[in-house]
């Protein structure tokens, strides 16, 4: 039934449409009023205390050390820098949770509907375990255990020549870039345009004939061959420098602090146990008739599983996975209980020597959000790109 | 953006850093702070998690400690009974902002007076209760004789705190190099400190001889002699409230005072009677004078404080010196008379 223009017109102003538009008016004027309100009345307190307010104090100097940065800092630099060795630190911390996470993630979720009873109740057992304790107290066990554990500095254990275990952390001999280091570089450019290249060639050959390589183990050849060809073949190309016990610490090399390594350690295994259950609930959500069909048609159960359930369980696993991976770089603020210098640890620091508690938490709000926005639009790109495979 | 939900497990941290921040929106001006506890039967005071010797629950869990004793001096000067507190443990960073945003009506935990919490953060320091200054302790074995013999070593240390800031500044000085290791809390720093994860531990000297104690063989490790720091112990009250401010300082004075004057937690009851002829006693425990209702309270405040925790020697005895595990020599924080620091403006 067509309505006329005019009823159309009388419709939008009707009685009920107009009422509705006051009420949502009203609303959003009463929440917008409050908001004002407590921005006022939070202004006057701080004046009325004589507490300093705004963002100036991030160009004064910070004054207080930092144990683990990875840009240069000392303490006669900016609150700012401060912060920023925090926020960077932060990031690090939380992309390579994300990342070993995922992977145990995946190889648990598998184990739990794997065929070999042994493996699925190993797993199952890891993911209720894990699952069910407070992050917290899993970080403070993982610190306690790495702490009580390691030997002191002065035993520090080999465990690789000129590597080093110790209650200060691994320490590990760093890459130095030599005059040749470019020549690294190109061999190490030409292997992955080879990769490339070999990847779609396979592809293109398993398309047409059916015929399969094992594209991994010849991918990872093509990477690593030529840069250690190179490194064999010119001189100073890539310096190894050695850390060396030097009075209290060992001096030089790469160093992963006992916190650090507590914190990646505790956060991936608490993490990893619900990204398993996301894969083992999404790899349960593949009808069984597609398994059986991709065994009828002769796949092994390792193709099975990577070519026919996974690509299909992604679909469930990812908008829930998006969600544990929020959670996770929220976590990574409880790094604070065992000494390592994240973004709220260093914030609370200049909490307590300024007092500027609001813009200090606003910063911390403002960068997570931004972490958290930023992990979940790849994550949509991806879950968009996953859905379209629908058939 | 829509998966983006709320977890949580978010930090504790943040959260509480978060409600005591959102306090300080849209609170009105209230009336004076002693009104208030007064209508409320009880005192909000801001203590430490658990420093032994100043304020730290014991096996029954009552607190106990210099810094508690001195809660409990106030509570009994306005109610008459000394355990009319709540006490509230605070972190380190908590500390000031807890009393800025009224969650606590007095902090008094260890906190050093300086110029910048006393100008720019919003609250007013109170008398000094304890000349405190920070110092390193390691480990007998490491053979380190000097804290400037410590360069290299990573150095176990709590957050939020002056310790930080004389850490830097004494590395800066002297051309050394630390590698700090930042706790939220005391007991996390020890624990790093006692497992081996750090060479030495830096707080204020008396905590050190604290944490001692309770390292499983206290004789293997030793405070080195170096002091880097002055550190004046003062519990904090909001700033802006002078009655409020009045009334602790006034009390702590008192305490002191009381020491001068020989008085004990045991003749404080007939000492107006006995010393008739003392004007000082006679002002400061209400035979004579108006003193008390100077600051709000009963003309008798000191007696009843006094009499709850003792002057302020005997707390001292009590939790820190000769009576306590700890046993700290009384040193900077004796009476002017006899040597030490500890000199109040006159009662009268």
């Amino acid at each position: 039934m067509l309505k006329t223009t005019s009823e159309r017109l009388g419709g939008l102003f009707s009685y009920s449409n107009l009422l509705s538009c006051f009420y949502q008016t009203l609303t959003a004027g009463i929440v917008i009023a409050c908001a004002y309100y407590l921005l006022l009345a939070t202004q006057e307190n701080l004046e009325a205390r004589h507490i300093e307010s705004g963002f100036s104090f991030l160009t004064q100097e910070a004054g207080f050390p930092i144990g683990d940065s990875l840009i240069s800092y000392s303490p006669s630099d900016s609150y700012g820098r401060a912060l920023l060795v925090g926020i960077i630190n932060t990031f690090v911390a939380a992309i390579l949770c994300i990342f070993l996470a995922t992977i145990v993630g995946i190889v648990m979720g598998v184990a739990q509907v794997s065929g070999n009873p042994l493996i699925a109740r190993m797993a199952e057992v890891y993911v209720e375990v894990m699952r069910n304790i407070p992050v917290l107290l899993i970080l403070l066990f993982v610190y306690g255990v790495v702490l009580v554990g390691l030997p002191s500095v002065k035993q520090a254990i080999e465990f690789i020549p000129d590597g080093f275990l110790s209650q200060r952390g691994i320490f590990v001999p760093r890459p130095i870039a030599g005059d040749n280091f470019i020549y690294l570089m190109l061999s190490l450019g030409l292997g992955i345009i080879g990769t490339v290249f070999f990847l779609k060639w396979a592809k293109k050959t398993l398309d047409a004939t059916g015929k399969s390589y094992p594209t991994i183990w010849i991918s990872l050849a093509l990477v690593i061959i030529p840069p250690v060809i190179t490194q064999a073949v010119f001189n100073d190309v890539l310096t190894w420098e050695a850390p060396e016990l030097k009075g209290f610490n060992f001096k030089g090399g790469w160093v992963f602090r006992p916190e650090f390594a507590a914190l990646v350690f505790g956060l991936v295994l608490y993490r990893g146990a619900f990204i398993a259950e996301n894969v083992r609930s999404g790899i349960v959500s593949v009808q069984k008739g597609q398994r059986e069909a991709a065994t009828a048609l002769g796949l092994s159960s390792d193709r099975t599983m990577r070519d026919v359930v996974l690509p299909q369980a992604l679909r469930t696993v990812i908008p829930s996975t998006t969600n544990d991976y929020a959670s996770l770089v929220k976590d990574s603020s409880l790094a604070i209980a065992i000494g390592f210098p994240d973004m709220v640890s260093i914030g609370g620091t200049m909490i307590g020597q300024n007092g500027q508690a609001i813009e200090v938490i606003a910063i911390w709000m403002g960068v997570y959000l931004c972490i958290n926005l930023i992990i979940s639009l790849l994550m949509n790109i991806a879950n968009n790109k996953f859905q379209l495979v629908e058939r | 953006m829509k998966k983006l939900a709320v977890n949580k497990s978010t930090g504790k941290k943040i959260s509480g850093m978060m409600i005591a921040g959102l306090a300080l929106f849209a609170t009105q001006a209230s009336a004076g702070t002693l009104d208030d506890v007064k209508a409320r039967g009880h005192i909000n005071c801001g203590v430490s998690e658990g420093v032994p010797g100043f304020s730290n629950p014991n096996s029954d869990g009552v607190w106990s400690g210099l810094d508690v004793d001195m809660c409990r001096a106030v509570s009994a000067a306005i109610f008459g009974e000394s355990d009319k507190i709540k006490f509230v443990p605070l972190a380190s960073k908590q500390k000031i902002l807890a009393v800025v945003t009224g969650q606590v009506d007095l902090t008094s935990r260890t906190t050093t007076w300086t110029m910048k919490r006393d100008t720019k953060e919003g609250v007013d320091f109170t008398t000094i209760v304890f000349y405190d200054g920070q110092g390193f302790m390691t480990r007998k074995d490491l053979g380190v004789s000097s804290a400037k013999e410590l360069d290299g070593a990573t150095v176990c240390v709590t957050s939020g705190t002056t310790t930080e800031l004389n850490l830097a500044d004494f590395a800066r000085a002297n051309n050394l190099n630390f590698e700090p290791v930042v706790f939220e809390g005391k007991k996390e720093a020890v624990n790093a400190y006692r497992s081996g994860r750090c060479d030495a531990l830096t707080t204020d000297n008396s905590q050190l001889a604290s944490f001692r104690t309770t390292m499983p063989d206290p004789s293997a490790h030793v405070v080195l002699p170096e002091v880097i720091s002055k550190e004046p112990l003062s519990p904090l009250v909001k700033h802006g409230d002078n009655q409020w401010k009045d009334l602790v300082t006034w009390t702590i004075n008192g305490l002191i005072t009381a020491e001068e004057l020989g008085v004990t937690q045991k003749n404080v009851s007939n000492l107006a009677e006995a010393q008739r002829n003392n004007p000082t006693v006679q002002r400061m425990l209400g035979a004579s004078g108006e003193y008390g209702s100077y600051i709000g309270l009963e003309n008798n405040w000191m007696v009843n404080a006094i009499s709850a925790v003792g002057n302020y020697g005997e707390i001292f005895d009590r939790n820190l010196g000769k009576d306590s595990p700890l046993n700290l020599p009384r040193g900077t924080n004796a009476l002017w008379q006899d040597g030490g620091l500890m000199y109040v403006a006159p009662l009268r």
